[in-house]
């Protein structure tokens, strides 16, 4: 260990200085420091300093212990927490270069989660409060005699497998059945221009309510049997999904921000020498390209930094365009606006195809059709792009059947993956049957699960 | 002005319980493998430290997921990719990775365990034990149990962890150094303690002491007894064996094969060779009551029967051979039968509607359909509680 508390908070006062001379706008930080057990400790809660008890938390402990030996993976650099003040871990085994790097790092993070507009629905000043009060409650569920771990335990897998199926971007408001109604007829038929003659005149026929993503909550609301505490469970679980989502949602705008403002708080810190060399090495193991995947931290940072006006060297003016795009994008609507045909070019993507077991190359980016495939796919495999859109259609009466249905958009359903998951919301449907339309092999059909039968029926009322 | 704080070297583990919890539910899934595993052939007759390997699902978490069979994708590359260009093709055998690897699929993660078949057993058999063992008053048998304490040691495990000896160090080493105790109750300062602390109680191996077993295994070798049905009363018999020998050191084991005549056979031919020929079970019964009265007396052994067989008996012999069950289960703390019907097609004899019959407690019949009910049935017959012994 080449440094003391004291040391890191020197650096730390620079640092600081530097951040809030370009602008930074961030909560008051707070560091602890950790070894690489408690690192994968937290890792394994994301992070949370409480978390209620589950399997899948040991699952995610062991996975990550067992990779770290085998030295297939490393450990994070940074672990950041969205709250106010923010909290954020340091490893003990790091040399004094690369704390200064990930403090600066963590300033981006902070800054980011106080200003992107998609966590203001997180209350950050609450959260570390709000995760002890969840473990809290489903700590007393499990010493309730008449509940139990098993009980809870029954709950709670349940309540994973659908974890992510609540309205995604909070950011949108939802409107009511009744709401929705009122707009829709009172722009019927209004402001119709000349050529909407040919069009057939809408009717009142034609409204259809869209569609909840929310499915946690709608059986919250309308699960026939489910007791009391069995719906705090989902409450809970669907609260931390709500808490977390925006992190999936911003991952490459967030890694980026924070990995262009220790880029530029480091070259703005005058290290000596020796440790310049240490920060350029570790700033380029962070945001190296990771062929055959995708680092989040190399495209952020290159987007990034574009947009800020870097061409190849640090001295240039901050475009101050920048904090506006932190503060209103995500990043679906990020790459969308600012990946371009030349970046894309100078981060390697390629579309691949994969054909049972056979992966080949789809589409490239050096392409004057083709970069704009390799982009909308990118786009759609980003943030919470790769969680399939489950919608709830409504119960069908006299057998209460859950009615759900699957937005299909080419990517098809693993059916024995929907075989468990819908078996998991069997239960949180008290066992009454339950429904999903989708789409296999260019057929729609019908899954369902009814107390342990799954079938998968060919539609043929669509 | 940011807060640090400190590293602190106090131990916390918060994913612990989590932790152990994730292993259970592994070892469930471990235990539902091996019923499968050891129920197969191959390993039939295999002696107990042979390993076997046992393949676990990982605990999946299941949620709904896109298929990972087709379906697109973007991955950062060189910048050398060609349109078409085939990066990977598990189509064909191939070692290695290809550079543009993708890697996101739904993910299996299957574990391939690699136990010995003991170790195995141990697993299957943690909760059966043979039922209704009567404390008989001589010949005991000895088994071998670590429980005897003969001292102290400075390494050891965790289970065996004197408490009080360790304490008593730590507050040796606590006067020794000068601390005072009352004074550390009011401050913020602690003595934890230090690995020379810890002591561990030495045990020794004792030998308890154990009532006399028995186990006859009778086996159907007749003719109607095809491949298949052999094959399920064998690796009945070698689940039952196997789990005798790893469980209790000293029983006696007697084979008895029969069709129309009963003989008693070694351990090898009985779950090696064939036979063929008619069947009369009672001939098989009369053989074991004949080996009881010779070498094992009621009084001094608990004895346990077990009879696997088609239920294809000559219909004149069905009234002697209940006949010798039911003395047969006078003289047994447990006398199973367990009827083997592969297939749902007719047979027109059924031995199980026959021992409907026999009302002692201790006679337990069931039917044996297939590889899958080998172990649920052993499993009837071992447990204790058998308010329902008909089963299919």
């Amino acid at each position: 260990m080449d440094w003391s508390l004291d040391d890191l908070a020197r650096w730390n006062d620079k640092i600081e200085e530097i951040a809030q001379e370009c602008g930074l706008d961030y909560y008051p930080q707070e560091f602890e420091v950790c070894d690489y057990h408690d690192m994968i400790g937290y890792q394994s809660y994301v992070g949370m300093p409480s978390r209620y008890p589950h399997w899948s938390f040991g699952k995610s402990f062991e996975k990550q212990n067992t990779l770290y030996k085998m030295g297939a993976q490393g450990l994070a650099y940074e672990m950041v927490i969205n709250s106010d003040p923010c909290l954020a871990y340091l490893m003990i085994d790091n040399p004094l270069s690369m704390q200064i790097l990930v403090m600066a790092h963590v300033y981006g993070h902070n800054d980011f989660f106080k200003n992107n507009i998609n966590f203001s629905h997180t209350k950050p000043e609450f959260v570390l409060e709000n995760f002890k009060l969840h473990a809290d409650r489903i700590r007393s569920y499990i010493e309730t005699p008449s509940i139990g771990y098993k009980g809870v335990e029954r709950i709670l897998d349940a309540a994973h497998a659908i974890s992510f199926h609540v309205d995604r971007n909070q950011r949108i408001i939802r409107l009511s059945e009744e709401e929705q109604k009122s707009h829709y007829y009172g722009a019927l038929n209004k402001d119709r221009s000349y050529w909407d003659e040919l069009k057939k005149e809408e009717t009142e026929e034609e409204f259809i309510p869209s569609l909840s993503e929310d499915l946690i909550l709608f059986l919250i609301e309308n699960s026939r049997f489910l007791e009391d505490w069995e719906k705090d469970i989902l409450n809970i679980v669907r609260e931390e999904t709500l808490y977390f989502l925006p992190q999936m949602e911003t991952k490459i705008m967030n890694e980026g921000w924070a990995s262009f403002w220790h880029y530029t708080i480091l070259h703005k810190l005058k290290l000596p020498p020796s440790m310049h060399v240490d920060f350029i090495r570790s700033h380029n193991q962070v945001i190296r390209p990771h062929v055959g995947g995708l680092n989040p931290y190399h495209i952020g940072f290159n987007i990034m930094a574009h947009l800020a006006g870097k061409k190849d060297m640090f001295e240039y003016e901050i475009n101050p365009q920048i904090f506006e795009v932190r503060a209103v994008d995500r990043d679906v609507s990020f790459l969308r606006r600012f990946l371009t045909r030349e970046l894309m070019e100078e981060l390697g993507l390629f579309e691949y195809q994969r054909n049972h077991g056979k992966i080949s190359v789809s589409n490239i980016s050096d392409d004057m059709k083709g970069w704009k495939e390799v982009r909308d796919t990118l786009i759609a495999q980003t943030g919470t792009g790769s969680i399939p859109i489950i919608k709830v259609k409504g119960i069908a009466p006299i057998n209460n059947t859950l009615q759900l249905v699957h937005e299909f958009d080419g990517r098809e359903l693993e059916l024995s993956y929907v075989h468990k998951t819908m078996q998991h919301i069997g239960t949180l449907w008290s066992d009454f049957p339950v429904k999903l339309e989708t789409n296999i092999e260019g057929n729609k059909v019908v899954c369902c699960y009814q107390k342990g039968e799954f079938t998968v029926e060919t539609d043929s009322e669509y | 002005m940011a807060i640090f704080k400190e590293f602190s070297k106090q131990k916390r583990d918060r994913s612990v319980a989590d932790r152990q919890r994730h292993k259970e539910l592994v070892k469930d899934k471990i235990k539902k493998g091996i019923s499968d595993v050891i129920a197969n052939e191959s390993i039939i007759g295999q002696s107990k430290d042979k390993k076997i390997k046992v393949p676990i699902r990982g605990l999946k978490e299941y949620r709904f997921v896109y298929g990972s069979n087709k379906g697109k994708g973007v991955a950062q590359g060189t910048g050398k990719e060609q349109k078409g260009q085939v990066i990977q093709d598990q189509s064909a055998p191939q070692k290695g990775k290809g550079k543009g690897e993708a890697g996101e699929d739904a993910g299996e993660d299957i574990y391939e365990t690699e136990i010995s078949l003991e170790e195995a057993v141990e697993l299957m058999f943690e909760d059966l034990e043979l039922p209704d063992m009567d404390q008989k008053k001589y010949f005991q048998s000895e088994t071998e149990v670590l429980r005897k304490l003969v001292g102290y040691q400075k390494k050891g495990i965790r289970a065996r962890l004197s408490k009080r000896k360790t304490m008593m160090n730590r507050i040796k080493r606590m006067k020794a150094k000068g601390v005072d105790s009352a004074a550390l109750k009011n401050s913020d300062e602690t003595f934890p303690f230090h690995n020379d602390d810890l002591v561990y109680r030495r045990l020794q191996v004792d030998v308890e002491e154990h009532s006399n077993a028995v186990i006859l295994c009778l086996m159907d070798t007749s003719g109607s007894m095809d491949q298949t049905k052999k094959y399920l009363a064998r690796s009945f018999y070698f689940m039952l064996y196997t789990f005798l020998q790893s469980r209790y050191e000293n029983t006696e084991i007697v084979f008895i094969a029969h069709h129309t005549e009963a003989k008693e056979v070694t351990e090898d031919e009985f779950f090696h060779k064939g036979e063929s020929g008619g069947t009369k079970i009672s001939s098989a019964y009369i053989k074991a009551l004949d080996i009881i009265e010779d070498r094992f007396n009621p009084a001094l052994w608990n004895i346990y029967a077990f009879h696997c067989s088609d239920g294809d008996n000559f219909a004149s012999d069905n009234k002697a051979a209940i006949e010798a069950a039911e003395k047969l289960t006078q003289v047994c703390n447990l006398f199973g039968y367990g009827e083997i019907k592969p297939d749902m097609g007719y047979s027109w004899s059924t031995m199980l509607d026959e021992f409907k019959k026999i009302q002692e407690e201790n006679f337990v019949s069931l039917r044996m359909r297939s590889k899958e009910s080998v172990w649920p049935a052993l499993k009837k017959f071992l447990n204790k509680d058998r308010s329902n012994t008909m089963m299919d």
